[in-house]
């Protein structure tokens, strides 16, 4: 592993860091309440006060971007937790149970694939109106097929390896083999492949909430502040850099931190994007 | 070759009918009263009774399905129950639009990221190529729908050289149509780009450690048409398969795109459709790009099975 890679690894080990604990302390502490309007002070240039300015509102943005930070990490983390929970099961079943099963399992992630999350959201919101737990279902639903279709590809080799055909011959059953052998063995895939999900996770739900699918106001995100900044594009355009940035720097942080991993963990890894 | 063409026709088949399903199950079987999801709660009981008759909602349910997939078929979509005109009209509107958007996109993201990726690959571990690969990292990671954003301030509010927003529509010529549509399809194009050409350089890469290409070498090839004439061919078939598995980002991406851009393409349709609850628009756009995304895709693998004869055997 060269000088350059661990590099990498570190800056997005340490972004990941940052941005999480700012979700942290957005919990219990914002400079000012994210939801608080002050319109004698709307549109605020940089401040000491203000450090990034107001919003057409009043609302500071800085306590707003910290706000956003912990909505957007919430919903990616559950989708990826909803993707993972219940695609490697069906991944696992179907390199455990091989013939007709994978077929079915396999055929039916290729159907699942033909379902962005923008689109699953879209026919959650014709059914049950917008909101953030749209978004969730509908990137997690989207992260079900990859997770399946990672464990699986990873998982069948496994099975022919002779430390599963030895727990097998001592009269262990399926599962136990999944859980004791095969799992543990392809963990350091999953968890790679489980940050490049969260990556994606995170502008799919700034792009949701950016149309309107997801996060709805005033609950602040990331997404909704972009489409609000842009009606005050030619006013406040630092508006429209803020949240985008944090955006940005939250997916090169989880991306540097994914690629670092892989290399970490297991250099023969493909990439699965 | 055959057999393996009917059989991947078949899947094909099979597929699309499973996705129709599942849309109509969803949109039509799930809600109860579709009726009653259009109308909202306080419907009177005699609008929603006309509302149910006008759009069939009295036949059983696989009589629907047939009814409504069997139209799509044959190019009847129904009738859109906000603009009331037949779906197929709007869409055509719109496709006009989107298409041209969605092709400029793909075409401007492998113009850039091929030669790049190649070309970083053939300088590998010099500080170009790391140049080039630092900024695709940050490529990756930039959300089309921000650079959008961020593209309208440079290119329309500092130096006014595009229309921030809108679409002046075909009819007034292809320049200022074609002037709206470049920062849309710029900011689509970019972290396509970035993607696309870190798994080209990473292909060419692998491809650049085979036999064949040290035979080339040998047999006097430079290292250049070493490159061209057989490391790159043999490269392009991840590269075709990210392709494709791209496509239903770059159609999610152009839905929003379309939103940043206020463009009138089936993107901002499916929205006004949502908000103005017009179901039978959203059913018809949600299975033409569902059933998009997977012909893109029997399309890439015919592609990776013709540029690679091993995959036609293992291919399932």
């Amino acid at each position: 592993m060269s000088a350059w890679r661990s590099a990498g690894l570190l800056t997005g080990a340490a972004i990941t860091a940052l941005m999480v604990a700012v979700a942290l302390v957005a919990l219990v502490w914002t400079p000012y309440p994210p939801t608080a309007i002050d319109i004698p002070h709307k549109l605020a240039g940089l401040s000491a006060a203000h450090p990034l300015g107001t919003d057409p509102l009043g609302r500071d943005v800085l306590s707003m971007l910290m706000a956003g930070a912990h909505a957007s990490l919430s919903v990616a983390l559950i989708a990826v937790v909803v993707g993972a929970g219940l695609g490697v099961p069906l991944g696992a079943l179907a390199a455990a149970r091989g013939g007709w099963m994978d077929d079915a399992l396999m055929r039916a992630a290729d159907l699942a694939f033909a379902f962005p999350a923008l689109l699953t959201a879209v026919m959650i919101t014709a059914l049950a109106g917008p909101g953030a737990a749209n978004a969730m279902l509908a990137i997690g639903i989207f992260n079900i097929p990859v997770f399946a279709r990672v464990t699986r590809g990873s998982a069948r080799g496994l099975w022919q390896r002779d430390f599963v055909l030895a727990a097998r011959t001592s009269g262990r059953g399926d599962i136990a083999i999944t859980v004791l052998h095969i799992l543990p063995n392809i963990a350091a895939v999953l968890l790679v492949q489980a940050t490049i999900q969260f990556a994606l996770a995170i502008v799919a739900e700034a792009g949701l909430s950016y149309v309107g699918l997801g996060t709805q106001p005033p609950q602040p995100s990331w997404g909704r502040m972009l489409n609000d900044a842009q009606t005050y594009i030619f006013r406040a355009p630092l508006l429209a850099v803020f949240p985008g940035a944090a955006i940005t720097l939250s997916v090169l942080g989880l991306n540097l931190l994914g690629d670092g991993l892989q290399d970490l963990l297991d250099p023969r890894v493909r990439r699965q994007r | 070759m055959t057999t393996y063409l009917l059989r991947r026709l078949a899947i094909l088949l099979l597929t699309l009918l499973a996705a129709s399903l599942v849309v109509f199950i969803v949109l039509q079987v799930l809600p109860g009263d579709p009726a009653a999801l259009m109308l909202g709660t306080g419907a009177r009981e005699d609008t929603l009774a006309a509302l149910r008759a006008r759009l069939g909602l009295d036949a059983p349910l696989p009589l629907r399905y047939l009814r409504w997939a069997g139209g799509m078929l044959l190019g009847d979509f129904g009738v859109s129950y906000t603009y009331g005109v037949p779906v197929a009209d709007l869409i055509r509107q719109r496709v006009a639009v989107s298409l041209p958007l969605a092709a400029m996109a793909i075409v401007l993201s492998t113009a850039i990221a091929i030669p790049t990726g190649v070309w970083a690959a053939s300088r590998r571990g010099r500080a170009s190529d790391a140049a080039a690969m630092g900024v695709a990292q940050i490529g990756v990671a930039l959300p089309n729908f921000w650079l959008g954003i961020l593209l309208v301030l440079a290119f329309a509010v500092k130096l006014p050289w595009f229309p921030a927003s809108g679409f002046p529509g075909w009819a007034a010529g292809p320049r200022p149509a074609l002037a709206a549509l470049i920062l849309p399809a710029i900011a689509l194009a970019l972290p396509q780009a970035a993607i696309l050409a870190r798994v080209t350089r990473a292909a060419v890469l692998e491809t650049l450690g085979e036999d064949f290409v040290r035979t080339a070498r040998a047999k006097g090839l430079t290292q250049r048409a070493a490159l061209w004439r057989h490391a790159v061919p043999n490269a392009l078939i991840p590269v075709v398969t990210l392709l494709g598995l791209q496509f239903s980002f770059l159609l999610a991406g152009t839905v929003i795109i379309e939103n940043v851009f206020t463009l009138p393409g089936l993107g901002r349709l499916v929205f006004q459709a949502i908000t103005q609850r017009d179901l039978i628009v959203v059913q018809d756009l949600v299975v033409l790009l569902a059933c998009s995304v997977i012909m893109v895709n029997f399309a890439v693998d015919l592609a990776a099975a013709w540029l690679d004869p091993r995959l036609r055997a293992s291919a399932t």
